[in-house]
């Protein structure tokens, strides 16, 4: 097997003297989607800030691409090629549609056939008819796609989705999991941290379960679909 | 008389519903925990009964008289105690001044310029510290603790207002796993012994189902499920909106449609 | 009246608008991205002031016409941008995480070394620029003469409007600074490099005060006073049209520019006094200005006063010190008797201040408002009611006490640098009474012959009272600091909601703070009024509020006692330099820096957690 993506040995993290992670560690690999599930408070969300550098953390080995990312400041680790998707979407209201991927645009990688924002609309149609439409002006469902559209053209290898299902009609849900297929399919790998368990087995490879800030299971979807005590345990599913 | 009564409590955010009639009553003594996805409204509601919002629509009773619309120092003088998702102290204090402020606001003494702070009803705070177990640390500065016991340490200060509703947002985040059933033990047993209701919103599912006498389920601004502990672990629809849904895809909820 | 005349002062109005646009346009993109309120862009402006005025008549010698002129302006401007540059990397990078009261005092630091470094390299002289080649002769409007300069400044401003829209419409670099302004980190999680964007906002802001500054060689002479005169200015557009938007400050340079047109016309000595006035009315009902948004990056960080254990040693301290203090006029000359009043006197003004930052978290920014206050309500009494120094003085501490009610009441319902900049703004409105309203203040030349009663007027008496009336009056704010109350305030600057949940009304006890602050301020300064024997508004201008600051930063902001080191210190030093060297300005500035950076504890702080380290 190939030196993963992303690894991550025994990282810890805290917001001030509260302490979130407590050695949690878990691999992602080149082209392949990983769900982190848990429930709320589980840590999902500052695992993916604690890589991006967005909070303090400590850890034996985080690693992109054989990189330590330790003590990296964000937009170094991004431009390392990890794009990021926050929950909170974190769209420039501000701006407008167009504007907005504007600010996520970096060069692809050589070998690659770069996103441009034409490529995207095709993969969020809704988008392409609000191009001049202000972030503030967008429904939440629509403010999810322009994030990860806005993430996807700086030409990620691997990137961080926090929660896209989150707060979202289930028709945009639907939508969401049809552009993971396609980033896969472009050769993205993808950590997904989800609390919509049915929306993550759909479409993840691997599974990854968080339980107060530690790694309980790692293993493939099938494993964890055919655990059933540990998901009613860890999931209550 | 019901300790809190909330009728049909409503807010809205530039015509994004957080909370829509939300109805419910809390006893003396009882702990009710109000649960729910992120973005459901927990600390919508929250808020509006601490009076850190304003409700558009509906009340908010306690012990039968209308605290709707008063500010949260209001509510504090009628026995509304509270701790925060993050937890809130004065830090550049020591640990009992922490607890001896709160005595001093409700003697309405914190205009008083003349003699020392730290030498007011200090008795009182040291026996609010024992009984959260921290009348050890009375002296050290309260940014020396560790997060857990700051928590405990918010206990004592909601306390100290004499509560009769005492209202906890996530009284366990951020606090290692063995502290956070000793916190809910201990509120427990204080809120049985002064006939304090609590009522609280959690993540730690363990926390809930081992502390809650009741839980009220919240989704998209509504309640959906309210009951025991035990009923709620298996009411289908909790299942469904809440601990995972086996048909997100499929279909869409019936709660959103207009 | 004549509506030719009204035509002319409205394009004039236009033309000062132009200008003040072109000024606070750079502040609020530069406060916008890197939420810093930069106290020297109006050193820049300066800066490109006296670099057109010395570098376009020489232009004009080689060739002369309209291009070298014009090249002149827009070299001046792009040199003052190299110099946003060099203050970025070296200063401000620095400082992007402290709390704001260190912002603003590292910022004024700057202010300070410019001041000096500019007449070390242009001269002591104002320089007056050449007129513009080509736009020399007036032209005529409805029968009446305006000179046509003022057309270029009036449509300069919608152009620099265009041409700032367009950049940051239309170029990445633009659109990237507008996400910067809304979200910082963001941005970074999308791999832009902040370092890089933030030392481009910093040249374009200094870019837009340079150009600000060389637009006006032919209009006014390059002189000192430029900086502190148009900082204030450009804070109250920035201010008024909310912090980080360029069309708010657009719109609020044209309202200001045609109240001071016409409000020299209804009110023809209180031209300042509106625009000032305007800040406080915008402000009271918009708290985040026309276009503003609320504050949600960073907030307020509470540095201040902790609790510590009451220490039996200190007393006799105190005790001993002021038994010497007592002592001191069996050995001193009368010079230093003089200099350890004064000393005294602004030991009282910053420990005042102590009470609003150090405990309450409260960053005034116009504290000299109320040393002014009671220093001429001192004078005044004495001037026009004949009334004692026994009288004048509690008349003083009565009128800084009601003008904090008064200021106080508007300002607790703001926070973080807007209710720094309104406190400003309220002591740059009594600094502009003080120096209109001639016939009752004196203008420039203020009030004269305060002196004290018969048994006070010798040098050691007059030490003496001021040593009681200080030790009393610092005696019973230290006693309001350990107070409930100085508690109440500490506990509302630790957390606010916390405070809240405990039934502590925030807005009051900052209200009632303001009141005892100000009124010791008060009584500070009409000490100091009766020490000279003199007023003038100088009393109440920026520079004053800034040596209580830096007296409070030197100190310690965490230390009770801070401040009166910090004021010892602080005079003695200027005491000793000032004579040795004309550079004092200079030293002062590199020092506020230089403690910003390295010494944020200030000397009592540091001595304390020396102590505390090794207990």
């Amino acid at each position: 097997m190939s030196a993963p993506l992303l690894d991550i040995r025994n990282l810890s993290a805290s917001y001030g003297s509260a302490q979130v992670l407590f050695g949690l560690s878990l691999e992602l690999r080149a082209g392949e989607v990983v769900a982190l599930v848990g429930r709320n408070g589980a840590g999902k969300t500052t695992t993916l800030k604690a890589i991006m550098g967005l909070v303090p953390a400590k850890a034996d080995r985080l690693a992109f691409r054989g990189r330590s990312l330790i003590g990296l400041p964000t937009y170094r680790i991004a431009r390392l090629g990890l794009g990021y998707v926050p929950e909170d979407r974190r769209i420039f209201t501000d701006l407008t549609v167009d504007e907005n991927l504007e600010t996520g645009h970096r060069a692809a990688g050589a070998g690659r056939s770069p996103w441009t924002p034409e490529r995207l609309f095709r993969l969020f149609p809704n988008l392409a008819e609000m191009r001049d439409r202000r972030g503030s002006q967008m429904s939440g469902g629509e403010q999810q796609m322009l994030s990860i559209a806005r993430t996807l053209m700086g030409n990620p290898e691997a990137i961080l989705l926090d929660e896209p299902s989150e707060g979202i009609a289930p028709v945009i849900v639907q939508m969401m999991a049809e552009a993971i297929r396609a980033m896969k399919a472009e050769g993205v790998a993808v950590l997904l941290s989800e609390q919509n368990w049915a929306f993550a087995a759909g479409i993840s490879n691997r599974a990854c379960v968080i339980e107060r800030g530690e790694i309980r299971f790692q293993g493939s979807m099938a494993e964890l679909m055919a655990n059933e005590a540990l998901r009613a345990e860890t999931l209550g599913v | 008389m019901t300790l809190l009564a909330v009728q049909s409590l409503s807010k809205s955010f530039g015509g994004v519903v957080a909370a829509q009639d939300v109805d419910f009553a809390l006893e003396r003594g009882e702990m009710l925990a109000l649960i729910g996805p992120n973005g459901a409204g927990k600390s919508t509601v929250f808020n509006m009964i601490g009076g850190q919002l304003r409700s558009d629509h509906g009340q908010v009773l306690l012990d039968g008289q209308d605290i709707t619309a008063i500010s949260p120092q209001a509510r504090f003088r009628r026995g509304v105690g509270r701790t925060f998702q993050v937890a809130q102290a004065f830090l550049s204090m020591s640990v009992a001044e922490n607890v001896q402020m709160a005595l001093v606001s409700r003697a309405r003494e914190s205009r008083a310029l003349w003699s020392p702070a730290r030498k007011r009803h200090r008795e009182e705070a040291l026996m609010l510290l024992d009984r959260v177990g921290m009348a050890d640390a009375a002296d050290r500065p309260c940014s020396a603790l560790a997060y857990g016991d700051v928590k405990r340490v918010e206990l004592a200060i909601a306390l100290a207002g004499q509560p009769k509703l005492l209202l906890m947002d996530e009284p366990t985040a951020g606090m290692a796993p063995r502290e956070r059933a000793a916190l809910m033990d201990l509120t427990a047993s204080i809120a049985a012994s002064e006939g304090i209701g609590v009522l609280f919103t959690e993540h730690d599912m363990d926390v809930v189902f081992g502390h809650a006498g009741r839980v009220l389920v919240l989704l998209r601004g509504r309640i959906i499920a309210s009951g025991a502990p035990d009923e709620i672990r298996s009411n289908p629809d909790v299942q469904q909106a809440y601990l995972g849904d086996d048909h997100a895809l499929a279909q869409p909820t019936g709660a959103e449609a207009p | 009246m004549d509506p030719s005349f009204l035509v002319i002062q409205a394009l004039n109005g236009l033309a000062s608008a132009s200008s003040l646009f072109i000024t606070a346009c750079g502040l609020t993109i530069v406060f916008g991205v890197t939420r810093i309120v930069n106290f020297a862009h109006g050193s820049l402006y300066m800066i490109g002031a006296y670099t057109a005025a010395t570098l376009v008549p020489r232009l004009l010698e080689l060739s002369f016409g309209p291009v070298s002129f014009w090249a002149g302006i827009l070299v001046s401007a792009l040199i003052v941008g190299i110099i946003g540059v060099l203050i970025e990397v070296l200063l401000l990078r620095r400082i992007y995480g402290a709390p704001e009261l260190f912002q603003l005092l590292a910022t004024f630091g700057l202010v300070l070394v410019v001041q000096d470094l500019v007449v070390q390299v242009f001269g002591p002289q104002d320089i007056l620029g050449p007129r513009a080649p080509g736009l020399r002769a007036p032209v005529e409007i409805l029968g009446r003469r305006f000179p046509s300069y003022e057309l270029v400044l009036i449509a300069a401003g919608p152009v620099v409007l265009g041409l700032v829209w367009l950049l940051l419409r239309r170029t990445r670099f633009g659109v990237l600074v507008r996400a910067a302004t809304q979200d910082r980190d963001m941005i970074a999680a999308l791999g832009v490099n902040q370092a890089i964007l933030f030392t481009g906002t910093l040249f374009l802001g200094a870019f837009l005060a340079g150009l600000g500054g060389a637009l006006q060689i032919p209009r006014v002479a390059a002189n000192t006073g430029m900086d502190l005169a148009i900082i204030a200015e450009a804070f109250v557009v920035t201010v008024v049209g909310g912090m980080g938007s360029v069309t708010g400050a657009f719109l609020a340079a044209l309202i200001i520019g045609q109240l001071q047109a016409f409000g020299i016309l209804i009110f023809p000595k209180s031209t300042l006094v509106v625009v000032f006035l305007l800040m406080a009315v915008v402000l009271a009902i918009r708290p985040n200005g026309l276009f503003g948004r609320p504050e949600t990056v960073g907030g307020t960080h509470a540095v201040g006063i902790a609790s510590h254990k009451p220490r039996s040693s200190n007393w006799i301290l105190g005790l001993a010190a002021i038994a010497a203090l007592a002592c001191l006029p069996l050995a001193a000359d009368a010079y230093l008797l003089k200099v350890a009043t004064e000393i005294l006197i602004f030991a009282l003004f910053a420990f005042s201040l102590q009470l609003l930052i150090g405990v309450g978290g409260l960053v005034s920014f116009g504290h000299a408002a109320f040393f002014g206050l009671g220093a001429y309500g001192a004078a005044l009494a004495v001037k026009w009611l004949g009334a004692p120094m026994e009288a004048a003085l509690p008349a003083g501490l009565v009128l800084a006490g009601t003008g904090a009610a008064l200021i106080g009441a508007f300002v607790v319902r703001l926070s973080g640098i807007y209710l720094a900049m309104m406190t400003l703004a309220a002591a740059q409105i009594l600094y502009a009474v003080a120096f209109q309203w001639v016939e009752v203040t004196g203008g420039d030349n203020g009030i004269v012959g305060v002196w004290p009663s018969a048994w006070a007027s010798g040098q050691v008496p007059y030490y003496l009272m001021t040593l009681g009336l200080t030790v009393v009056a610092v005696f019973l704010l230290v006693r309001i600091i350990n107070a409930p109350f100085g508690y109440a305030l500490r506990a509302a600057r630790d957390s606010e909601p916390r405070a809240e949940s405990i039934g502590i009304n925030l807005r009051q006890h900052r209200w009632l703070a303001f009141m005892i602050s100000g009124a010791a301020a008060g009584l500070s300064g009409g000490l100091y009024a009766f020490s000279r024997g003199s007023v003038d508004p100088g009393l109440l201008g920026i520079p004053t509020s800034v040596d209580a600051l830096t007296m409070l930063l030197l100190g310690g902001i965490q230390t009770v006692m801070g401040p009166l080191v910090g004021a010892g210190v602080l005079h003695f030093l200027r005491d000793q330099i000032m004579p040795l060297t004309s550079l004092w300005r200079l030293f002062l500035g590199l020092s506020i820096i230089a403690m910003v950076l390295l010494f944020p504890r200030g000397l009592v702080g540091t001595v304390q957690h020396w102590r505390e380290e090794r207990a």
